[in-house]
C-alpha cells in the first residue's frame, strides 16, 4: 500500500489532561440545592387604602413576640399545636361557629369540594422575634396546608398532593386549598 | 498469505487503556455542567434555620441572593447583624439598587421570573429582616424564598 502515513498526536498524555481538569472541577464542585420555603409579598400598600375588612371568624392570627412565645387567636399556644390547630381552622369539621365558614365549591377536575369561604390566616411578629422561630412558625402553617393538601389529593387522586404528576391536577389542589397566609404590616416601621 | 499474524499470548494480559481518556471525559463534563460557582464570598456568618416543608429553588440563574448574617470578622466589624448584597455590606437603603441592578441584569422576558432568595443565620432578630422585606416590597420583587435547611423533623426544643 502507498498511502502516505498521516502524522498522529500523541494522544497519550490526554488522559492526564482530563484528569487534571476532572480533578479541578471536582474540587470546585458544590453540590448543595438551594431549598427553601418560597412566599410572595404583597404589593405595597397605598396611604388611603384600608386593609380589607373581614370577618372575625375567619381570621386565624397569630402573633409571635419578641420572646418568640406564640399567641393564637388570642390565647398562648405552643408551636407543637399549631399544626393541629390551622388544619382544624381551614377545615372546621364540625361546622363550628368560630371557625370559617365553610361552602362546597366546583373545582373543575376535583369536582364539588367543601372549602373556607375567605379563611384568612395573619400572621404577625415582632421585630425581636427570632428568625428560626419566625421560620418555624411558617413552616408549621406550611405544613398544616399542605396536609390538608394530601388529604384531599388521596381522596381525589389515589396519591400524595407532591406525587401528583399532571399540572392540571396540581393546579386544582392548589385552588381548593390556598396559602392564605397574610402578614401584617409591620407598624413601628422606620423607628429603631 | 497471512497478513496478520496471530500474537502469541504470553504472560500478563494488559488492560486496554485506549477508552480511558473517554470516560474521564464524560465524569468531566459531568462535573463541568453541575458546577456551580460560588460568585460571591461570604462575609457574613450564615447558619440557615430548619424547615421540613421546603422547596427547591428552580431555575438558578433567576434567583438574587441577599444575606444577613453577623460580619465573620467580628473584630473589625463587630457583632451587629449586617447585610451582604454581591462582595460587600449594604445598607437597607442600598436593596432597591441590587433589585434594579439584578433586573437589568437578565433578560426582558425573564424579569417577572426573578426570585429573591434571602439567605438569614437563624439567631438573626426578625427587625433587620422586616425592614429588608418591606424595601423588597416597595421595589416590586414580591417572589421570595427564606432559604433554610431540609430536617425531617423541627426540634422545637431548641428554639427556646
Amino acid at each position: 500500500m502507498a498511502r502516505r502515513a498521516t502524522q498522529e498526536i500523541n494522544a497519550g498524555s490526554m488522559a492526564d489532561i482530563a484528569f487534571l481538569l476532572l480533578i479541578f472541577f471536582l474540587v470546585t464542585t458544590t453540590m448543595d440545592v438551594d431549598t427553601g420555603i418560597s412566599r410572595k409579598l404583597p404589593p405595597p400598600l397605598r396611604g388611603d387604602e384600608k386593609p380589607p375588612d373581614i370577618n372575625e371568624r375567619n381570621i386565624f392570627t397569630v402573633l409571635v413576640n419578641s420572646r418568640d412565645k406564640l399567641m393564637v387567636e388570642g390565647k398562648p399556644c405552643d408551636i407543637r399545636m399549631l399544626r393541629e390547630r390551622t388544619k382544624e381552622f381551614m377545615s372546621n369539621p364540625q361546622n363550628r361557629e368560630d371557625l370559617p365558614e365553610m361552602i362546597s365549591k366546583e373545582i373543575p377536575g376535583l369536582g364539588i369540594v367543601r372549602v373556607p369561604k375567605n379563611a384568612v390566616i395573619s400572621l404577625k411578629n415582632d421585630r425581636g422575634t427570632s428568625y428560626k422561630m419566625y421560620i418555624a412558625v411558617q413552616n408549621e402553617l406550611a405544613a398544616a396546608i399542605n396536609e390538608l393538601r394530601d388529604e384531599l389529593s388521596q381522596e381525589k387522586f389515589g396519591r400524595k398532593y407532591s406525587e401528583l404528576l399532571s399540572e392540571k391536577q396540581i393546579q386544582a389542589v392548589q385552588k381548593a386549598i390556598p396559602v392564605p397566609i397574610s402578614e401584617a404590616e409591620p407598624e413601628n416601621i422606620g423607628e429603631k | 498469505m497471512a497478513r496478520f499474524k496471530r500474537e502469541k499470548k504470553s504472560g500478563v494480559q494488559t488492560i486496554n487503556t485506549s477508552s480511558l481518556p473517554d470516560i474521564i471525559f464524560m465524569l468531566l463534563f459531568f462535573f463541568m455542567v453541575t458546577t456551580v460557582m460560588r460568585e460571591v464570598t461570604l462575609i457574613v456568618k450564615i447558619k440557615p434555620p430548619e424547615a421540613t416543608e421546603v422547596q427547591k429553588l428552580e431555575r438558578k440563574s433567576l434567583v438574587s441572593y441577599i444575606y444577613i448574617g453577623e460580619p465573620k470578622k467580628s473584630k473589625m466589624f463587630g457583632t451587629k447583624p449586617r447585610i451582604q448584597l454581591n462582595d460587600q455590606f449594604a445598607r437597607v437603603s442600598d436593596i432597591p439598587a441590587f433589585i434594579t441592578s439584578e433586573r437589568q441584569a437578565r433578560d426582558e422576558s425573564e424579569r417577572k421570573f426573578i426570585t429573591t432568595s434571602l439567605k438569614v443565620d437563624e439567631n438573626i432578630k426578625m427587625g433587620i429582616v422586616t425592614d429588608v422585606k418591606q424595601e423588597l416590597r416597595k421595589s416590586g420583587a414580591f417572589k421570595i424564598n427564606y432559604s433554610t435547611r431540609k430536617v425531617g423533623k423541627i426540634d422545637f426544643n431548641r428554639l427556646y
